[in-house]
């Protein structure tokens, strides 16, 4: 099968993924037409790398440290087999031989050739994806918890609601432009996996007094230079005012958004200057005046949007499965696999596999283009051919048969998949960080490869329990260190790389940005640091404490003033 | 001008793959060590004249100069680590970039 292999057809596809319809599949292919036009005229010298610029980025194509950069959007997240295939065929055709998996449910191919993008965006047109609006000061690619559909905890699927908001983001004529970029997620459980208190507007699907389902609305949330949790504008927006609301913040956004300095044009300045209640006013006022029927929600085509993610055709099977429990007795690698990366599902006798992209001493979110291929198989014999890519860099398999666990497991292990790690302090959230990125001011990927390999003992993780560390290699945050248990943040300090590590940080409904321990310290110091900070966890933890409620419970200095003693005046860490 | 404190190289992205190039003595090189070194302001501004032109011929992109110090065989390496990492390739996949073929 080639990239261009236009005799696959939908056979396999899950049930539970939005398809195109006429309108979606003419409009991506329209876009890489043009695009294709635009690269022809650029090496052809009819475009300046000025005018081509922001024509490039708006359909997600970078220039990096080494090379282009593709980002292609993963839609909240869902992916199908043929899908992940496709991903697969394209990095082996197109670039070499692997995928970067990102923190926002994207994936970045590392060299393509700036001639080959256009064939690239039509083989992924051909499966129903595409990178537009996965870069530029739009509306980017909205997010959502990775266990959509499919948690226990949930209270609607949110990605009909992720989706209904692509279709009137995507080509927005009014908000293509905005100060900067702008980032939505949306969550649909109790507990929050898709980190909407960090984003622009983060959406948590709530039901009201009167059983409705509706919205809670936090704006101006980000991390970056300047770190901040989002504030609640709204405590109930009920769905059929969901688009007209979210108008109105978008246009008091673009009305009074800075736009004199790229570093404050984010919504989340706007809400920091202003204050949360006079953007309220103005979003209620623009709300209350505006003409509302041009965004009316139209029932028929929500309900038309969500029939694409109804529930796989799960069996009837008793909640707990006798084979699995006899499997986890008889291998014990096994069990560990379950006991970490296994999580409850909503459907009896069905688990959701988390499928870790961070095998010790790896580059946390790569896959190669066979690790891929084996997904996308897992998949279709185990789940429905239905996949997520999770805002952790990891890839979900949703609907698993607890009976299927073993053989999924043996099948992920042939292929360096079944790492059991998940949420320890190994599976790290890393940005691409100096090794990729033109913006970075020092490597992270290096940094998680030395932490992950000295906590290789997968035992002793287990021991330590929940402990979520996130590297970014600039201060932009793409690794998200702002909101990790630990955060390290790669700084230059006087023409060397140096590491500045934040403790506190809580990506949830409990959002925290994390505070600073120390002045920054050596990549080749960062091991020893987070070593010390785990043991001095271990030693003062209660019984069933993680690392974030011990540090909220004993406090910052207590943290601070061990370390201190332990690089002496301080200097070191 | 800024003060002329070290030797420099011109580095610059090729337009049709975006790979990493210096300026040499008859044009573009993929290998830094047959980079043209600048040892005056004189000499680097040529230099950043002759990026320019290439720019504005659509040949190039994200031109700049770099401060390197010569090896005793020759051969420029620049002083930062930034650009080091630009003329190897990621130092966490020693198989890709230019590290990937002996060229650095």
């Amino acid at each position: 099968m080639t990239a261009h292999d236009t005799t696959l057809t939908r056979p396999n596809a899950p049930v539970t993924t939005y398809r195109y319809d006429d309108f979606d599949a003419a409009f991506v292919k329209e876009r890489v037409a043009e695009f294709r036009e635009q690269v022809r005229r650029r090496l052809a010298g009819n475009l300046t790398e000025d005018e081509f610029r922001p024509f490039r980025l708006m359909n997600g194509l970078y220039l990096q440290l080494h090379a282009y950069m593709l980002r292609v959007a993963i839609p909240y997240g869902t992916l199908s087999a043929r899908q992940m295939r496709r991903l697969a065929d394209i990095a082996d055709k197109y670039d070499r031989g692997y995928g970067h998996f990102t923190t926002r449910q994207n994936l970045q191919y590392n060299w393509p050739k700036l001639v080959d993008t256009p064939d690239i965006l039509e083989a992924l047109a051909e499966v129903e994806m595409h990178a537009i609006q996965t870069s530029g000061n739009c509306i980017r690619n909205v997010t959502a918890d990775h266990f959509a559909g499919v948690a226990p905890d949930e209270i609607e699927d949110p990605r009909p609601t992720a989706e209904f908001l692509r279709q009137w983001s995507s080509a927005h004529p009014e908000f293509s432009f905005l100060p900067r970029k702008f980032k939505i997620a949306v969550t649909g459980a109790a507990h929050d996996r898709a980190a909407v208190k960090v984003h622009d507007i983060g959406l948590a699907l709530v039901k009201n007094d009167a059983g409705e389902i509706g919205y809670q609305v936090y704006v101006g949330g980000g991390l970056g230079r300047t770190p901040f949790v989002a504030k609640l504008i709204r405590d109930f927006v009920a769905r059929a005012d969901l688009l007209a609301y979210l108008e109105a913040i978008m246009r008091v956004y673009n009305r009074f958004g800075r736009r004199d300095n790229k570093y404050k044009a984010r919504i989340k300045i706007l809400v920091h200057e202003k204050g949360i209640d006079a953007v309220r006013e103005a979003v209620e006022a623009e709300f209350a005046g505006m003409d509302r029927a041009v965004f009316s929600y139209d029932p028929a085509e929500f309900e038309r949007i969500a029939a694409y993610f109804t529930p796989p055709p799960y069996e009837a099977l008793p909640a707990d499965s006798e084979k699995l429990r006899a499997a986890r007795v008889a291998h014990p690698a096994f069990g560990n696999f379950v006991e970490v990366n296994v999580a409850p599902h909503k459907a009896p006798g069905y688990a959701i596999v988390t499928v870790s992209l961070k095998p010790v001493g790896g580059i946390p979110g790569d896959a190669t283009s066979a690790q891929m291929r084996v997904l996308a198989d897992a998949s279709e014999r185990f789940g429905f051919g239905e996949l997520r890519i999770s805002h952790e860099q990891n890839v979900i398999l949703p609907h698993v048969k607890q009976d299927d666990l073993f053989d999924l497991w043996k099948l992920l292990d042939a292929a360096g998949l079944a790492t059991a790690n998940a949420g320890l302090v190994s599976d790290i959230i890393s940005c691409p960080g100096l090794d990729y990125c033109s913006l970075a001011t020092a490597r992270s990927i290096p940094i998680a490869q030395a932490i992950s390999k000295r906590f290789a003992d997968l035992s002793r993780q287990r021991r330590i329990g929940k402990l979520g560390i996130k590297i970014s290699g600039c201060i932009n945050a793409c690794g998200h260190h702002h909101v990790g248990a630990i955060g390290i943040l790669g700084l230059e300090k006087k023409g060397q790389e140096s590491y500045q590590i934040t403790l506190g940080g809580d990506p949830t409904f409990s959002a925290n940005v994390g505070e600073l321990l120390g002045p920054g310290v050596t990549a080749e110091q960062v091991p020893d640091v987070i070593e010390h900070i785990v043991d001095f966890y271990l030693a003062e933890r209660q019984e069933g404490e993680s690392f974030i409620e011990t540090w909220r419970r004993i406090g910052h200095a207590r943290f601070k003033d061990v370390l201190r003693r332990e690089g002496e005046d301080g200097a070191g860490i | 001008m800024a003060a002329f404190k070290h030797p420099q190289i011109l580095l610059a992205s090729s337009l049709a793959d975006g790979e990493v190039l210096f300026l040499g003595a008859a044009g573009w090189e993929r290998d830094h060590a047959k980079a043209r070194v600048a040892r005056d302001a004189g000499e680097a501004s040529a230099l950043e004249a002759f990026g320019k032109a290439e720019i504005a011929a659509n040949r190039v992109v994200d031109v700049y100069l770099a401060d390197v110090e010569i090896g005793a065989d020759g051969v420029p390496t620049p002083l930062h680590y930034r650009e080091k990492m630009r003329i190897k390739g990621p130092s966490v996949r020693l198989d890709l970039g230019k590290q990937a073929s002996g060229g650095a």
